[in-house]
């Protein structure tokens, strides 16, 4: 991932609604987008683990990314997107408000971030990027997935 | 050609090859005069040797180089199969074996053979006869020498072979090919040759001998000895037909019949020997043979696993299909979807089948533990395997080995006596360790018996106690099997003295948690004096269970079919409490109940029933009641994990996909009863 970027002047980003910010994933790492799909709830897990789905025979964990960054959360609608994340052999969703563009970015637009960015820890940010009129923040998968975090993430709130 | 696409190849042959060569030195230790088997190994350890070489592994192929050149002198009965070789070739057979995994494991092969290699070249030393010598002097002599008459280069071993195959209408050939002075991959020429050359017939000597051509150690020519049935210009023609050869040379060899009395006529064991030979040549042209073996190809079990999934996808849309035909209620797409249901059926089974390998992967490796582990205590010990072609799935099979090895290992230090302790009991010296696997409705029973001392009932239960595994009333309640099972409690050791066998105490209690993580049950029957019986019952198939679909809430879980004694309905007023937990009374026993509300956090409005539907679990001896909301019925299902991300659930043990496309979770029993 982090070579990916390296490796060229431009990175695909698949660019994503949590609130009213835009956050950006990179398009390497984002399996597939899906619509909303029926999902079991796991007994006994973070809240933010909304459950499993199955996605084409295989199970899927959910994570709400919202409730994930303790952001408020908001009532799944049509525009709810999961973009399902490969990782590590696993597949794993991220449940996101709206998922709006697939983007080229230059990387020279990547700018550290600063210290609070709309609510989420930067803990889980990797940088901000600044295209045009729009902002938006670089996600940091592998800290999204760390399931110890979430005690620090909590204490926060 | 890159090395790591043959590595997995390379891997996976050396391990066959490694289980055929120690097949058949157990079977060579039981019919020492039988040839055949030596030239098995023999074939075996070559292709051993040949492919270490290739993939530049030089321990395995110096290591097989060795144990090949003892091969060839038991072969030529100039070395006795006595216990003491064989044990040294078992030694180099178990230190292949580790370089073998070593390299399977990511590392270089590289093993420290020097003490067995050694052990091997002594053998060779000890017994290397001057005739020996001699005959290779001659042979690395005659290389470069006018064409001697015939005889001159074999000895006598090699002529009388000579003479038989042509008495049964062979012909013998001395081949020489030239190789073009540029050629830069000799060895891979010489590879080519000799290919063809097997094809054709069977190869009695090169000169100079195989191991040097491999190596590369001739100039351009080499010559071979043939006994083929193809005629000489057939084979002149195909080995021109490998490129980089520049000429080939294909004599007839007189043996000047019949001027040898063929050997009927010689004495007896010189009858058996030549006897035997034929037959392993006529055995011998291995293409036939190999085409066989490889009806087979080999598959990432991953790949498999894609294919399960992408078929149970299939299996939704089915259920979907059935539902959307059966509103249309159309004759036609009814019947195609019933067609369609019935292929699929059958294809869930190919599939499923296509995961399963017999027990004979596990069970082959034990007749060498068995052998080396009665050396180690003294004991005489037969193994007797029955129904290794049994099979069980792929994961199960590769998680039984260790207990097994445990429980075998368990049978033969504590089960068979002395061979002066059974001697004086007035039983056979030799004890017996059979294992047996058969297959018996949905389940596979892997069974271990010996017919030593038994289990003494009273140092169990004197044990037990003293260990505080047990008290005295439960002691009481208990039956024979039960007292027995006790061995497999943890901390537990009937043994006296403890030995480097087993008896550390913490062996048992393993195997049982083992087969039970597997969904197996371990029972054990003993009569003293006479012997003992470790039953274990496996499902066939990791990857379907049979489960009851329960609605907790508006959730729906799956209990495994194999926890469940039986399902209940017990009225409001019959449940009791008693140190703070919820029991009833089941047909006279006190089992306490659980609220799966409770455990998974479902939101429970106590419906207006007076009534709790229970399905009854047990695990071992431990029962307990689940409180569901309403029993749905039971079900075939495919179990899934939940992936790495999400572990240690508690009390969830995996997932399966619904006829709906949902997914629902399969209830863990083990955790809920402590």
């Amino acid at each position: 991932m982090e070579e990916a970027v390296a490796e060229d002047t431009h990175v695909k980003v698949i660019v994503f609604q949590l609130g009213d910010e835009e956050y950006a994933l990179d398009v390497e790492m984002v399996q597939s987008i899906e619509k909303l799909q029926a999902i079991t709830r796991i007994p006994g897990v973070e809240a933010y683990i909304k459950g499993v789905m199955n996605l084409r025979g295989i199970i899927t964990p959910v994570i709400d990314l919202r409730s994930r960054f303790g952001m408020e959360s908001k009532s799944y609608d049509g525009a709810t997107r999961i973009l399902v994340i490969h990782k590590n052999g696993d597949d794993i969703g991220f449940i996101v408000d709206e998922a709006n563009d697939v983007l080229d970015i230059p990387i020279s637009s990547i700018e550290p971030t600063p210290e609070v960015v709309g609510g989420v820890a930067d803990e889980y940010l990797r940088g901000v990027v600044k295209v045009n009129d729009r902002l938006f923040t670089l996600l940091h998968v592998d800290k999204v997935l760390e399931r110890q975090a979430n005690k620090t993430n909590q204490k926060r709130k | 050609m890159s090395q790591s696409e043959y590595l997995g190849v390379f891997i996976d042959e050396s391990e066959e090859h490694l289980q055929a060569i120690n097949d058949n030195l157990l079977q060579l230790e039981k019919q020492p005069d039988d040839m055949t088997i030596v030239g098995e190994i023999f074939r075996s350890a070559h292709t051993l040797k040949g492919m270490g070489a290739t993939m530049g592994f030089e321990d395995l192929a110096h290591l097989t180089h060795n144990m090949e050149n003892v091969l060839d002198l038991i072969r030529q009965e100039q070395l006795d199969v006595t216990t003491d070789v064989m044990d040294i070739v078992f030694e180099a057979v178990d230190y292949l074996e580790e370089i073998i995994v070593d390299i399977a494991n990511g590392g270089d092969g590289k093993q420290d053979v020097q003490a067995v290699t050694q052990h091997l070249e002594a053998l060779q030393g000890k017994n290397l006869l001057p005739s020996k010598e001699g005959a290779a002097a001659a042979e690395a002599s005659s290389t470069s020498e006018e064409k001697t008459p015939a005889e001159g280069i074999f000895d006598e071993y090699e002529w009388t072979v000579l003479v038989q195959s042509k008495e049964q209408g062979y012909h013998a050939f001395r081949i020489v090919v030239e190789l073009d002075e540029k050629t830069m991959l000799k060895a891979a020429r010489v590879f080519m040759v000799f290919e063809v050359l097997e094809q054709a017939g069977d190869v009695m000597k090169s000169t100079p001998p195989a191991d040097e051509l491999e190596d590369e150690k001739f100039e351009t020519s080499f010559e071979v000895v043939l006994v083929t049935t193809v005629e000489a210009d057939d084979i002149k023609q195909q080995i021109r037909n490998v490129s980089e050869v520049d000429s080939v040379t294909v004599d007839a060899i007189e043996t000047g019949q019949p001027d040898k009395p063929a050997s009927p006529a010689q004495n007896q064991t010189r009858g058996t020997e030549t006897l035997a030979k034929p037959n392993q040549k006529e055995k011998a042209p291995s293409p036939q043979k190999k085409s066989e073996l490889n009806k087979t190809i080999r598959v990432n079990i991953d790949r498999l696993d894609v294919l399960m999934n992408l078929f149970e996808e299939l299996v939704i849309d089915r259920g979907r299909l059935e539902q959307i035909a059966s509103e249309l209620n159309n004759n036609a797409l009814n019947e195609t979807v019933e067609r369609m249901s019935r292929v699929s059926g059958d294809l869930q089974e190919i599939i499923l089948n296509m995961r399963m390998m017999p027990v004979e992967q596990v069970f082959n490796r034990f007749p060498r533990m068995v052998r080396s582990l009665s050396k180690e205590l003294g004991k005489k010990v037969t193994l007797e395997i029955s129904g290794a072609e049994t099979e069980l799935d792929r994961t199960i099979i590769d998680e039984i080995g260790d207990p097994l090895v445990h429980l075998i290992r368990n049978s033969m230090d504590h089960g068979i006596e002395s061979p002066a302790q059974r001697q004086s009991a007035g039983k056979p010296e030799q004890g017996t360790v059979e294992l047996r696997a058969y297959h018996s409705g949905n389940h596979v029973f892997i069974e271990i018996e010996d017919d030593g001392a038994g289990i003494d009932k009273d140092k169990v239960i004197h044990k037990a106690l003293t260990n505080h595994v047990v008290t005295e009333e439960e002691i009481q309640q208990m039956t024979d099997q039960q007292i027995y099972g006790l061995l497999f409690s943890s901390g537990f050791s009937t043994a006296e003295e403890i030995t480097d066998v087993s008896g550390r105490g913490v062996g048992l209690d393993v195997v049982l948690s083992t087969f039970e993580s597997l969904g197996g049950v371990v029972t054990v029957d003993s009569e003293l004096g006479k012997g003992t019986l470790f039953s274990i019952q496996l499902p066939l198939t990791l990857s379907i269970i049979d489960v009851m679909l329960v609605h907790v809430g508006e959730e729906t879980y799956a209990v495994p079919l194999t926890a469940i004694i039986e399902t209940a309905i017990v009225h409001k007023g019959d449940v009791y409490s008693a140190h703070n937990q919820k029991v009833i009374d089941f047909r006279g026993k006190v089992v306490p109940i659980i609220f799966l509300h409770d455990i998974f956090g479902v939101d429970f409005q106590d419906q207006d029933t007076d009534y709790y539907s229970l399905v009854i679990i047990n695990k071992g001896e431990k029962v307990a009641g689940l409180v569901v909301d309403s029993l749905i019925g039971q079900y075939d299902i495919v179990l899934k994990s939940l992936g790495n991300y999400l572990t240690n659930v508690f009390a969830i043990s995996g997932a399966t996909i619904l006829g709906d496309g949902q997914v629902a979770l399969i209830v863990d029993t083990n955790a809920l009863i402590r």
